[in-house]
């Protein structure tokens, strides 16, 4: 795309399935999963990568959904909250949230899992140290962040 | 909120980038890992007319061993260089100091590059090259020149960079025998933005240093050197009287800006006291 352009042709994977649509390059990442693919389980809270609540991953490595275009995402692979929930990746994560009540309105939690569960599959056994550092991008205002760490803590220890 | 409209480009080549600058002049940006520019976009604080994509120009370099050196592409992410073999064993200061840097899904998008080229005055990147004595390399249509890190960053924001230029790469000096490094910061929350850091790296033979840098962040419109307090610590010997010596030294040559929230007496006094920690800590590790 060696000119200046208003929209783009997008072909990405997205989950595992092909996607192809064209799109406004102003359009951010997660605004593109969330509004023109129905994929709702990322989240918009700052726009700006401080609250990490539009986390996903893209080429296999958590990124922040608002400060990527989708333009950006052509011919990569981007997996939401969605499709980690339909392969089972981060179901112990899901059963220790769920066990130590480490959310309360929910809003940061597909984000946090998925930030979780990148953790975990680098490091199988962090300490409570290393789990909080992973989670320091990721804002919290129900919780006190002390059960997610609870739950990040139990879920390695249940080998997430 | 949502960035105001733009248009978008993807070079597939430098002479693709350059055309592009040529063409748009200040009305376009360079957008490599965007985890600056597109928040400050998204907040309405920066508004580009056209934004030029980088992340698929083939020709930037990647990590490249050379003789005395490595050459750092531009496009390198911080998780990539704190994970690569060559910068460990080579640059370590800069594998240490990536931790540091913002948090685990920034550093997977972030570049050196977009780093060194924006020179926000807190951040660790720019201060450790400059603590290393590294140089940018700037390539324009016209050609391409080298310039130290000192002599890089101008002002706030401000930088040696011409319109028609982009930062394609870094050059930085590989370790040598008995040299040690340092890096620590003073944050209020992990992952942001420092209130003061300290960056260092030098030599020591025989109990005593040969060479000592302390890049300094956080405390002026640029990362800075603390060159007073090299020249004090040179050919002598890392005890606690030396150490204090140059903590005030520090702490007498910093003129940090007047922010509402951090006055500039607490940041110098933060900035002393990374200094006796962290030449601390090199002693230890000397003894």
């Amino acid at each position: 795309m060696t000119r200046a352009v208003k929209s783009v042709a997008i072909a990405l994977k997205v989950n595992g399935e092909n996607v192809n649509e064209t799109v406004p390059v102003r359009r951010n990442l997660v605004d593109f999963l969330r509004a023109d693919l129905g994929l709702t389980g990322s989240h918009v809270g700052c726009e700006h990568g401080v609250c990490g609540a539009c986390t996903i991953l893209v080429d296999g490595v958590i990124v922040r959904g608002c400060l990527m275009l989708a333009a950006q995402a052509d011919g990569c692979e981007v997996e939401t909250v969605e499709g980690a929930d339909a392969t089972g990746r981060i179901a112990k994560l899901q059963a220790a949230f769920h066990q130590r009540n480490a959310l309360q309105c929910g809003f940061c939690t597909p984000a946090m899992l998925l930030t979780a569960a990148a953790l975990l599959e680098a490091n199988p056994a962090p300490t409570r140290e290393e789990i909080r550092d992973q989670l320091s991008g990721n804002f919290c205002r129900c919780t006190g962040y002390q059960a997610i760490i609870d739950a990040v803590a139990d879920a390695a220890e249940a080998g997430e | 909120m949502k960035a105001p409209d733009f248009a978008y480009m993807r070079p597939d080549s430098l002479d693709g980038v350059f055309a592009a600058l040529a063409q748009y002049g200040d009305d376009a940006r360079i957008l490599a890992g965007g985890q600056t520019l597109m928040a400050l976009q998204n907040m309405r604080l920066a508004a580009a007319d056209v934004l030029v994509d980088i992340n698929r120009v083939p020709d930037l370099p990647d990590i490249v061993e050379e003789p005395g050196h490595l050459l750092i592409g531009a496009l390198v992410r911080y998780a990539a260089l704190a994970e690569s073999p060559l910068v460990q064993q080579h640059v370590p200061l800069l594998a240490d100091a990536v931790p540091f840097v913002a948090h685990a899904a920034i550093r997977n998008r972030g570049t050196v590059g977009g780093s060194l080229a924006l020179g926000d005055p807190a951040a660790e990147i720019p201060a450790c090259m400059l603590a290393l004595g590294a140089e940018v390399i700037l390539s324009s249509a016209a050609g391409t020149r080298t310039i130290p890190m000192r002599e890089f960053y101008l002002g706030l924001y401000e930088t040696a960079l011409r319109p028609d230029e982009v930062l394609t790469a870094v050059r930085v000096p590989k370790r040598r025998p008995g040299q040690f490094h340092a890096i620590d910061e003073i944050v209020r929350r992990r992952g942001d933005f420092a209130l003061a850091g300290l960056a260092v790296s030098g030599v020591a033979e025989k109990g005593a240093v040969e060479a000592i840098s302390l890049a300094l962040f956080g405390v002026a419109d640029r990362p800075v050197l603390a060159t007073d307090a090299a020249d004090l610590l040179i050919g002598k010997a890392l005890d606690p009287a030396q150490i204090e010596t140059a903590k005030d030294a520090v702490i007498a040559s910093l003129d940090p800006p007047d922010d509402p929230i951090t006055p500039p007496a607490y940041r110098r006094h933060i900035g002393g006291v990374l200094v006796q920690r962290l030449l601390g800590q090199i002693r230890e590790k000397l003894a």
